[in-house]
């Protein structure tokens, strides 16, 4: 009974933003830094457009500023397509120390400034999500604890906020990957395993942003 | 001296009085002094999302580097059939520690176990 309501609700919803629509939707990539959104950002815009959206790096919050690329139009082989704006978001967190950024080898100066962008690009990413968001994808690494408060946090303002959610589970290349812990964490959402990296199972994302944006 | 770490345990009633920015500024302030805070009754989203922002706003190098905070995973009321239809279930917001990120280390999180271990300046 709860998951026919679901999907009534979720129908409503979705009639509802394309009654009212201003645009295209507006897909927000969020999760912890590190956890592959530019990574995975860079991989739609390319699969769809032959373009890049930004740099990529192993320090945390090398993306400091949201950057949004338009109409990104995906399909699949059955003719359903969506067009949509990507928007890759600073990582979210709740603590930035510059001396995460020095133990990188990175200048003190220069961690300090690295530190204070961070912690306005997290706020802008939160902005974005209060404004400007119409559908978000949660990214996690499938390597850590996917009940980290950040997530447990972010999932919650999302939920209240009815945007649709696809939750994706990365870096599923890796040994210590552990996909089913993040279903398990969430059960309310659908989950896509990737790896953003190697491209491996993200046409099922591509065909779940379909389902799930459109 | 006795070196100490200050808790402060704040009940469901004395939150209840206050607004989303009261409540915010209560605990930041508590969390810059170095304190520990106990909430009875967590946040909303809508106060999450603020919190998140303004601990931004307060992060400067080689003071405050933001929070550390902890809360068992929500739990969704059933609500009736209409709640249930358009999505209007509020999840409960349940009993939340929030400490210095220096400070308040989590040791271990479970759906119904926190564990966490906290040091002082």
């Amino acid at each position: 009974m709860d998951n026919i309501l679901t999907k009534v609700r979720k129908r409503f919803s979705r009639f509802l933003r394309a009654f009212f629509k201003k645009g295209r939707s507006r897909i927000g990539i969020y999760g912890p830094p590190n956890a592959g959104k530019t990574t995975l950002a860079n991989r739609i815009v390319r699969d769809w457009t032959g373009d890049a959206l930004g740099p990529v790096s192993e320090i945390p919050h090398e993306t400091r500023r949201a950057r949004r690329k338009e109409d990104v139009t995906i399909s699949n082989a059955h003719g359903d397509s969506i067009v949509i704006d990507i928007v890759d978001t600073p990582g979210v967190t709740t603590k930035i120390d510059y001396h995460e950024f020095t133990e990188y080898g990175i200048e003190k100066e220069d961690a300090v400034k690295r530190a204070r962008e961070a912690t306005e690009g997290v706020a802008e990413a939160m902005h974005w999500l209060r404004e400007d968001i119409d559908g978000v994808i949660y990214m996690l690494d499938a390597t850590l604890d996917p009940f980290a408060q950040v997530n447990i946090m972010m999932v919650g303002i999302i939920e209240s906020r009815n945007l649709p959610v696809v939750i994706v589970a990365n870096k599923i290349d890796l040994p210590d990957a552990s996909p089913g812990r993040i279903k398990s964490a969430f059960p309310q959402h659908p989950v896509i395993s990737i790896s953003g990296l190697e491209g491996t199972n993200v046409d099922e994302l591509y065909e779940k942003m379909i389902e799930f944006f459109g | 001296m006795i070196q100490g770490v200050q808790l402060d345990l704040i009940s469901e009633e004395r939150l209840e009085r206050l607004t989303s920015m009261e409540k915010i500024r209560l605990i930041l302030d508590e969390v810059i002094a170095g304190n520990i805070v106990v909430l009875e009754k967590g946040l909303s989203p809508e106060e999450s999302s603020k919190l998140i922002e303004m601990t931004m706003m307060e992060i400067n190098p080689d003071g405050f580097s933001g929070i550390e905070m902890e809360t068992y995973p929500a739990r969704s009321t059933s609500g009736g059939f209409f709640a249930r239809l358009f999505g209007s279930r509020e999840p409960t917001s349940r009993l939340t520690v929030i400490g210095p990120a220096n400070q308040l280390k989590m040791l271990r999180k479970e759906r119904d176990l926190i564990s966490a271990w906290v040091s002082s300046r």
